[in-house]
């Protein structure tokens, strides 16, 4: 029986176990696997309803009275539910696996109990937000996600760091949640009914743009569009690496799904809608990897490049509004397709690549890039894990990444040769064009320079030097990830055939399987010829073996141009390793660098230091909050704590009011 | 397309014998140039016989990575050149929006390139691998956009069916946008395939030096399938480079192949002149010269769309 009580049982399952974990006793490795295996079971019986969804086609949907008021507490799985819960469900499960080994460390220093409530409140509030079909149930769903990783974010709270990245994190989700409750005020229906099937999408173009700029606004916020992007850098290397790999791989989709989910209740898109959605996600995607490519941090880098692929995924949502605005069917559905096909590409090889950063950190100590190296030798397992996740994020074929980043960029050809009048959508899709172009180099160059400086080469330090692969139980669920990121490429139809049925409940089932079959061809050959390179490979590294096996093979020293005496610190670094190109846009990075030279005949020391700070947050939200701060120290002086001038302000208050009454 | 498919799949086989006389070829020019005689034009084929017949020397600080750098790409560009049409005749694999498949294979093909350089350790091939992803970023938005102005003019979604529809031009514009991403094309064959003036193929060891830096570490085998894989490489770009420059469709498959091949040798004689006129660019000036194929790319697809 596929029923919503499967959904209902998830929900109650992770809330109480959650619970549960909080107050357990102990603080050992047992905790930590019932925490997880509470997560697992949530996710697992969450899963049920929503392959039966997307099997059968038919959405469940259910509706009960309850005392909180507009409206009732209504639930439903329709195909869009369905798919963010896959995606939910398969990441959060293996990430709480991975989570038992990850929080071993901590075991004694910290209280497991909370750190595993959270997280299951956490997932269980992602769920929600799928499946909520009324407004005050969405906005307490929502909420309860933002608590639920604050506390996950403060994780560490000793460190004044993550503290302050707690904060902004905090402020960052009440400002989009901000926008979010006055989004819904607007739209509700008859009687303040907030019940999603009875909202009133205003017939006014201009409030229909205001409520839409507010959805941006809402739910960009929390999905890292920028300029909205600058709690993302903080917060999510400073979380445990099990919860960034959650809140980067699927709780910022939650964004993408409100979004899709509400512009589609607005009524029929503008044109400008479309074109201020392909212009954010541009500039999102190429700040996004261009300020990634700046960083030391190697979880603060991979926080960048979720911007950089929400930023992708924007893209393609732009062309599903630019698409339907202008009707163009074909070029609504391609970017639809390849938008949320890339929501679950990029969340596998992201969580992979947090999973990865987390192994990197246990086994060596940091996550300077600078300062690791040589890590394949020593941690085998991860290090190809991650090769496949960084060579998926680049969109480089026969992985996933490529699968909706060919898409998107079909869409963008489909937009180009549109010659009926429209130079706009040629502009749009020329646009959308180099920017896949350029973000997709630039994000070579930086997973080439975290992968080659981070895992190949000399170690850098003494404890990379040491580092040992992280146990079993961390290494599976990676190895299930980047099972799932080569399935999803060299089975390129699969992934399409899992986001078709979301799509086509937007944009109608015909249309949609036009697309699907005129692109299914290509998509086959994409695969064929993934899995062709993967053979003739095989074939070539067998003539290779053959040709070497009777000859002598000896192994030396790297050839540094005969010098006798290289250290691991002659390396390039990753810094030098990217300046080139942040040279290049330098009017955009504004790298900072600190020489600190001995100015002497025979200098003693020398140091070079780079750093880059974020641009939105250095030149509009600081001074912006800075000038907050200042307003509110204005009103310092009438507050000096003693109670009788409280008392004095009461009564002013009280006979100003009077005196207008009487008047 | 039945009908023709013996000859696509002649075509590519053909590059698979013959790529290695294009490096030959451009010696020559350079040599006549010179006022020497240079090497012999099957002098690859001899090299890539000496060096298939070694054993070998890894770095102890080299992983699996930097053995399977060469092995993969050699086998992402003999896929890709299946992707390759001749002029008019179509290539064994065409499908829609096979060129987006063919610029990110060769993406794969630098990543692994790029990793098994910095597998080394080496500064040297440190350098070479920041150069060759800070260009490729350019020369891949020229490719991609140029390609997308010949899309909007054909109306076809694979380089099999605009070649074929290219010439004669029924872009209702003529031929002008084609010429200008052919131009756009031949600067981005110069900088992929590391040719003056973007990289010098003949040097090692300079500071200066992209492509070559990065493969310092390698030999026997190994080497061998890099300069077999460079070869296959600029045969595949002077195929396309050919099928937009050469304006000739004869609509028999012999004689499209034949045009293509000797377009192919025509375009390596090319770059053998341009190599012998030109002098390296400097490596902050390189950037300039693929933002001008990027420029030259977007003119034509505003006059292909104005």
């Amino acid at each position: 029986m596929i029923n919503l009580g499967w959904a209902v049982a998830a929900l109650l399952v992770l809330t109480l176990g959650g619970v549960g974990c909080a107050c357990g006793r102990g603080s050992g490795k047992g905790l930590s696997r019932v925490g997880a295996a509470v997560t697992v079971l949530g996710s697992a019986l969450a899963l049920v309803p929503a392959i039966g969804v997307l099997w059968t086609g038919r959405s469940l949907a259910l509706r009960v009275p309850w005392q909180v008021p507009f409206g009732a507490f209504a639930i439903a799985i329709d195909p869009l539910t369905a798919f963010f819960i896959v995606v939910i469900t398969v990441v959060s499960a293996l990430a709480a696996i991975y989570g038992i080994g990850y929080l071993d460390p901590y075991r004694g220093r910290k209280r497991l109990g909370a750190a595993w409530c959270f997280f299951n409140l956490l997932v269980a509030s992602m769920l929600l937000i799928t499946l909520a079909r009324n407004g005050v149930l969405f906005l307490m769903a929502w909420e309860g996600m933002s608590l639920a990783s604050f506390f996950l974010v403060m994780f560490e709270h000793e460190r004044a760091a993550v503290r302050d990245a707690g904060w902004t994190y905090l402020t960052a989700a009440h400002l989009g949640a901000a926008c979010l409750l006055v989004l819904f005020v607007q739209l509700a229906g008859p009687g303040g009914d907030l019940d999603f099937d009875r909202l009133a999408a205003p017939a006014d173009p201009v409030a229909a743009g205001i409520l839409f700029v507010l959805a941006v606004l809402g739910f960009g916020a929390k999905a890292g569009l920028v300029p909205l992007h600058v709690w993302l850098p903080e917060a999510h290397p400073a979380a445990p690496s099990h919860v960034s790999a959650v809140m980067s791989g699927v709780m910022i989709k939650t964004g993408i799904y409100g979004l899709v989910r509400i512009v589609s209740l607005l009524g029929p898109p503008a044109v400008w809608w479309g074109w201020s959605l392909l212009i954010i996600g541009a500039a999102s995607g190429l700040l996004g990897v261009l300020f990634a490519l700046a960083q030391h941090d190697l979880k603060r880098l991979l926080a960048y490049h979720s911007v950089e692929n929400i930023g992708i995924i924007c893209l393609g949502l732009g062309f599903w509004l630019l698409g339907t605005a202008a009707h163009q069917p074909q070029l609504a559905v391609l970017g639809l397709l390849g938008g949320l096909l890339h929501v679950c590409n990029h969340a596998i090889f992201k969580s992979l690549l947090f999973l990865g950063a987390g192994a990197v950190k246990q086994a060596a100590h940091s996550l300077e890039i600078d300062r690791l190296g040589g890590l394949r030798k020593r941690m085998p397992g991860t290090a190809a894990a991650f090769l496949i996740a960084a060579a998926a994020i680049c969109g480089l074929p026969p992985l996933n990444g490529f699968v909706s980043e060919f898409l998107i960029y079909s869409g963008a050809y489909q937009a180009v040769t549109e010659a009926s009048g429209a130079g706009n959508l040629a502009a749009g899709g020329m646009l959308v064009l180099l920017a896949l172009a350029l973000i997709g180099g630039l994000a070579a160059a930086c997973f080439t320079k975290v992968y080659g400086i981070v895992f190949l080469g000399e170690p850098r330090c003494e404890e990379a030097a040491n580092a040992r692969e992280v146990p079993l139980g961390m290494r599976w669920p990676m190895a299930v990830l980047a099972a799932l990121c080569v399935l999803l490429g060299l089975g390129a139809p699969l992934g399409v055939a899992l986001v078709q049925p979301a799509v086509a409940q937007l944009l109608g089932a015909s249309p949609t399987a036009a697309v699907v079959a005129t692109f299914w061809p290509a998509l086959a050959a994409v695969a064929l010829g993934g899995i062709l390179i993967v053979g003739v490979a095989g074939l070539l590294a067998g003539l290779r073996r053959v040709l070497l096996a009777r000859r002598t093979v000896v192994e030396g020293p790297t050839w540094d141009c005969g010098y006798a005496a290289p250290t691991a610190r002659m390396q390039y670094t990753a810094s030098s390793f990217a300046w080139p190109v942040l040279n290049m846009f330098r009017w955009v990075v504004r790298s900072k660098l600190h020489l600190d030279l001995d100015p002497g005949d025979f200098p003693r020391h020398a140091a070079l230091a780079s750093h880059t700070d974020d641009l939105f947050r250095r030149y509009l939200f600081d001074p912006v909050f800075r000038a907050i701060a200042a307003v509110a120290r204005l009103l310092h002086g009438i507050q000096q704590g003693r109670n009788q001038v409280y008392v004095l302000y009461l009564a002013i208050v009280l006979l100003v009011l009077l005196v207008l009454k009487v008047k | 397309m039945i009908m023709t498919l013996p000859f696509s799949i002649l075509h590519w086989s053909l590059a698979l014998i013959l790529a290695p006389l294009l490096p030959g070829i451009i010696n020559r020019t350079k040599a006549w140039f010179g006022g020497r005689r240079g090497q012999p034009l099957p002098q690859a084929y001899h090299d890539l016989h000496k060096l298939l017949r070694k054993g070998a020397v890894y770095s102890r600080t080299t992983t699996g990575i930097f053995r399977l750098g060469p092995v993969l790409g050699l086998a992402i560009v003999m896929v890709a050149l299946a992707l390759v049409p001749a002029g008019a005749l179509g290539a064994p694999l065409a499908f829609r929006g096979d060129f987006i498949f063919l610029a990110y294979a060769l993406g794969l093909m630098r990543f692994t390139t790029v990793l098994a350089a910095l597998d080394t350790g080496s500064a040297f091939a440190g350098m070479g691998a920041s150069r060759e992803v800070q260009f490729a970023l350019l020369a891949e938005a020229a490719l991609l956009s140029g390609l997308a102005v010949l899309a909007a003019g054909t109306g076809q979604f694979s380089l099999s069916g605009i070649s074929a529809r290219l010439w004669p031009p029924d872009l209702h514009q003529g031929g002008a946008s084609v010429l200008l991403v052919a131009a756009a094309v031949l600067i981005v064959m110069l900088a992929e395939n590391a040719r003056i003036p973007v990289d010098d193929p003949t040097t090692h060891l300079e500071l200066t030096m992209i492509h070559e830096v990065m493969v310092l570490d390698h030999g026997g085998v190994d080497l061998a399938f890099i300069q077999y894989g460079a070869a296959l490489k600029l045969w595949l770009f002077a195929a396309i480079f050919t099928g937009l420059a050469i304006p000739l469709r004869t609509g028999r498959p012999v004689l499209d192949l034949g045009v293509t091949v000797v377009g192919i040798f025509l375009t390596a004689v090319a770059i053998g002149v341009i190599e012998s006129t030109m002098a390296r660019l400097r490596l902050l000036r390189v950037p300039q010269l693929l933002v001008v194929a990027l420029a030259l790319s977007l003119a034509a697809f505003f006059w292909t769309v104005r």
